[in-house]
């Protein structure tokens, strides 16, 4: 990369590594953001590649390619990878590369942590990749892992999956606390936490929700590899423990985590906008005060992933309003980028492609979710495809499109050149297209009763179902596009300008593209 | 702030929130118990009833059953009893190991509407310890009860459910790493 000769030219005495060690021993933001979203790439492959054999097998109904156990360790998988190894990786590669120079700092201030924090990643899901190689398999618990199943019903490598959930925690506890120091303590002179550009401020709040609930996480998991392995009793009724109380701990983690993979897609989505709108953002302090409100309510709605539990009345109740609730926060968002857009001078570049995409599927999911915060309406969805169609619109549609529209709207800084628009725009309509195809008729399906993580289906739901592979299929082949833009673009391409859109603002514009080495040594002076 | 003073206190904060999903294992139950939901009855020895309500009646009902394939055959001899509230009860259980093995058994209580289960008092229980069988014992156990008297009045049944439990191996398990702390 050009990024990396010019730098070597500039800065002889910093880092004499090479080859691999200087990737090893990297304490750079931009090396170590590279590596992040190189890695994140890579899972959101194998992730998705999971996803394949899982949509393989459903493309009739009865057992055809794998069989059922390891179909469940397939889903379960599937699922790990990309909320643990593609999606929160990506967020936090891009956290790297763009937190800095968007608040004019010249690293995060704690690079060193930052090392560790990326290089533990790739052991934490070599183990859970591993397991799935040895015997007995991998975890086939569903990425939920509910005791009883991981507990009583689990095999022996439960352990290497604990492991590896535990390193994947540690690494985004260091992440999150690095972003916290940096953004307290680097800003620029002159930047008030009112000016913060809002994938700033949204990544703060991302960061505090980590560190307030993977440590929980932490601790569900050693729970389950105590029960298993060294007699304890904390799920287990027969020793004076409850399955139920699993599910409060573990979605006492989840229910935040949701909003972990959302909030830094939001402040993507808010950068871009404006910038494609010629427009500054509508309403910058209400979405602000938004997204706090969604993090705190975050804390207090997660059982409602539980209302079949027999919870009683008071707590399905409570349960219910408090996640509407959430959707008046949300609402403003989504009516904030509508308004920003409103009389705009539109532009129609990939990234504003993607957003655009992602402010109506996302709320499209959006709505799903408040069906299923229904509780009486709950007790008909849970459980079905029509859950899988909700959080794969508000996690593909939501989180992944809102990364793909910021991967090409800074590639272009990262490398400094433009990536071939006619393949983006390619790899964007394809991918449109058929993540619907993939996605929407889940609803049906789901309505009529098609249960969730099951290799096999009733007769009726067989066409649907050929239709969804299809769609998964061909969006799993569009990803490959991604990678081909993303590799030529990194190999050349027509130069670009220090500000590569026009209608752009923030510091990360003033820098040269490519971005050096080193930029802010010295902190530049905002007004 | 220094950075390190920051750090120390998101440091502070991460042990907090691991100390924290182990305290919700007791602030479950001190939930459970103080708002007497999840129908989770006390495991406490309680105290003799001074008073009984004889104006009004309460139907009780019994039901067990085995978890996981334990060997037990637990049965009331009655179906159900019609009790006052505040009125001591003493109902009988047959027990019965169908292994021929020596088995270690753990009853687990629970009460249905789950509002009711803070009301009902046990004074004596096969669920308060686990309960030693050797091979194809029959036991017979006493469940002496009371219904609290501030039973609230829309509740005019309620079950007391046993899930029984094999705890053997459990219990072996800990004999052993037992002896060897103490060897």
């Amino acid at each position: 990369m050009s990024t990396v000769a010019q730098s070597e030219q500039n800065h002889h005495d910093h880092h004499a590594a090479k080859g691999f060690k200087r990737w090893l021993y990297t304490t750079n933001h931009k090396d170590i953001g590279s590596l992040y979203l190189i890695f994140s790439l890579t899972m959101f492959l194998i992730g998705g590649a999971m996803a394949m054999v899982i949509r393989a097998e459903l493309f009739q109904p009865g057992l055809q390619l794998v069989d059922p156990h390891f179909f469940n360790q397939m889903t379960t998988v599937h699922g790990l990878i990309m909320v643990f190894g593609a999606v929160m990786p990506a967020f936090t590669g891009l956290a790297n590369w763009m937190v800095p120079m968007m608040i004019g700092a010249p690293d995060m201030a704690l690079p060193r942590m930052n090392n560790w924090s990326f290089w533990i990643l790739p052991f934490a899901f070599a183990i859970l990749l591993m397991s799935l190689f040895m015997e007995g398999g991998g975890p086939a618990f569903g990425w939920t892992f509910y005791a009883p199943l991981s507990t009583t019903y689990s095999n022996d490598n439960t352990a290497l999956f604990v492991f590896a959930v535990h390193i994947m925690g540690i690494s985004s506890i260091m992440g999150a606390i690095n972003v916290i120091v940096t953004i307290v303590n680097l800003r620029a002179p002159g930047m008030t936490w009112m000016k913060l550009p809002l994938f700033v401020w949204t990544w703060l709040i991302t960061a505090f929700l980590l560190i307030a609930v993977m440590p929980v996480l932490a601790g569900a998991v050693t729970m389950v590899l105590t029960d298993k392995y060294f007699g304890t009793s904390f799920f287990d009724a027969a020793g004076g423990g409850d399955p139920v109380m699993f599910q409060h701990i573990f979605w006492f983690f989840g229910h935040p985590e949701v909003y972990i993979m959302i909030l830094p897609a939001f402040g993507i989505i808010s950068t871009i906008i404006p910038t494609f709108s010629r427009k500054k953002l509508f309403g910058y302090a209400s979405m602000v005060y938004a997204t706090s409100s969604i993090a705190l309510l975050s804390f207090i709605v997660w059982a409602h992933h539980m209302f079949t539990t027999g919870m009683p009345l008071a707590g399905e109740l409570f349960f219910m309003y408090a996640t509407m609730l959430i959707s008046v926060p949300t609402g403003v968002k989504v009516f904030n980028w509508v308004a920003t857009m409103w009389r705009g001078s539109i532009s129609f570049e990939v990234p504003m492609l993607f957003s655009i995409a992602f402010i109506v599927l996302f709320t499209l999911g959006g709505f799903s979710g408040l069906m299923l915060a229904i509780t009486p309406a709950d007790f008909q969805y849970h459980d079905t495809y029509f859950v899988v169609a909700h959080f794969h619109y508000v996690l593909v549609t939501g989180a992944i499109f809102s990364i793909m529209a910021g991967a090409y709207y800074w590639l272009p800084k990262w490398t400094g050149h433009m990536y071939n628009e006619r393949l983006a725009k390619l790899h964007f309509w394809l991918s449109l297209v058929s993540v619907n195809v993939l996605f929407f008729p889940m609803h049906f399906v789901g309505l009529a009763g098609m249960p969730r993580r099951i290799p096999d289906y009733a007769l009726q739901f067989a066409d649907f179902n050929a239709l969804i592979s299809i769609g998964g299929f061909a969006f799993g082949l569009s990803q490959l596009l991604f990678v081909a833009v993303v590799y030529k673009c990194a190999k050349g391409g027509a130069a670009v300008p220090d500000k590569v859109w026009d209608g752009a603002e923030g510091l990360e514009w003033e820098v040269p593209s490519p971005a050096p080495y080193h930029t802010f040594s010295t902190p530049p002076e905002v007004k | 702030m220094p950075h390190s003073s920051l750090l120390k206190k998101l440091t502070l904060v991460v042990i907090g929130m691991f100390a924290f999903a182990f305290a919700l294992v007791p602030l479950y139950d001190v939930f459970c118990d103080v708002t007497g939901l999840n129908g989770k009855p006390s495991l406490e020895v309680a105290t003799e009833s001074n008073k009984v309500l004889t104006s009004r009646t309460v139907d009780v009902s019994f039901t067990t059953h085995s978890q996981r394939n334990a060997p037990f055959e637990v049965n009331s001899r009655q179906y159900s009893v019609n009790v006052s509230p505040g009125e001591m009860v003493e109902v009988k259980f047959s027990a019965k190991n169908l292994s021929s093995e020596a088995r270690v058994m753990q009853a687990v209580p629970s009460v249905s509407p789950g509002k009711a289960a803070k009301y009902l008092h046990k004074m004596a229980c096969f669920c308060f310890d686990q309960q030693p069988f050797s091979a194809n014992q029959e036991v017979e156990f006493t469940l002496v009860f009371y219904v609290d008297t501030e039973l609230p009045e829309e509740i005019e049944e309620l079950t007391l459910s046993y899930t029984v439990f094999d705890i053997s191996e459990a219990t072996a398990s800990n004999t052993v790493a037992a002896k060897q702390q103490a060897g």
